[in-house]
């Protein structure tokens, strides 16, 4: 039981740090503001709930048994977080877009150099 | 429900809300601790309870369910918004062609706004720039014409979180 857990950990773990990864490489390769904004917007809510996710279910079944009650009620907290980086992520995302279209940094169009 | 009932009930409700969010947060359950949290959830509860209980709509509790509904839907757009972003960002020539649109909705309410306005930065290849809540307008950009069209053309989003606020002008 305790063995199956620790490979679902580290597949959500690894699916998470791949994410992440996905997020800081569109960060370096796409030409300009707004789209690099589209790769580190959406790719670390993703990664991030999938690693909070692993450190949750890894917590539960193999770190948290028999302990006290407020280190069992630490999976509450990171269900917390899950649901704050959800709702703030998109929110800071949008924000930095707002404020870049607003003081007009200019997008980039198809066949335009890279910025 | 008159005005004052409504406020005493905004209260409990946050009052209620603020303890539980305390004794899951602190798991203490002794005299010091769970004192402290009734004495802090009291005055936060009194200050603010405007904030989490806001008085305008109705059949709350409809809207609440379906909205849960709605979340689990979200979810799977965001899994897949990002190995939509992840296609495009390891593809050896980046299939990116980024426009802006606008367009309206029949949606109002501040809270419908900010869910389809979040919901939008959350799927592929959309992110808000600008909402008029006057007007519902959006002006979102798209990193490719697909993602455009999916909010311009097909409207399945926008029709989505119009019917779980019951907004469908």
């Amino acid at each position: 039981m305790v063995e199956l857990i620790v490979v679902i950990v580290t597949i959500l773990l690894a699916a998470g740090v791949f994410f992440m990864l996905s997020g800081a490489i569109g960060l370096l390769r796409l030409p300009d503001f707004y789209t690099r904004l589209h790769a580190t917007g959406k790719c670390d809510t993703l990664g991030e709930v999938l690693i909070i996710f692993g450190l949750l279910l890894y917590h539960i079944f193999v770190y948290s048994p028999g302990a006290e009650l407020s280190v069992q009620l630490v999976p509450v907290k990171l269900l917390f977080l899950i649901g704050f980086i959800f709702l703030a992520n998109p929110t800071a995302t949008h924000a930095i877009m707002k404020a870049a279209y607003n003081t007009g940094v200019k997008p980039w169009k198809k066949g335009d150099p890279r910025m | 429900m008159s005005d004052n009932s409504g406020k005493v009930f905004g209260i409990a409700v946050t009052f209620c809300a603020m303890f539980l969010f305390w004794l899951l947060l602190s798991g203490m359950l002794d005299a010091l601790h769970v004192g402290a949290g009734l004495i802090c959830s009291l005055i936060v509860a009194l200050i603010s309870h405007d904030l989490l209980v806001t008085g305008e709509g109705e059949k709350r509790l409809v809207k609440a369910f379906r909205f849960f509904i709605y979340l689990w839907w979200e979810l799977w757009q965001i899994i897949l918004a990002n190995f939509d972003v992840t296609y495009r960002v390891l593809h050896p020539k980046m299939p990116i062609d980024p426009v802006i649109i606008e367009f309206e909705t029949p949606l109002r309410s501040d809270f419908a706004l900010v869910t389809l306005a979040n919901s939008i930065t959350l799927t592929p290849g959309t992110i808000t720039i600008n909402v008029d809540p006057a007007k519902g307008k959006f002006q979102v950009h798209a990193i490719a014409q697909a993602p455009a069209d999916a909010l311009t053309v097909d409207k399945t989003m926008q029709s989505k979180v119009a019917k779980v606020f019951m907004e469908e002008g």
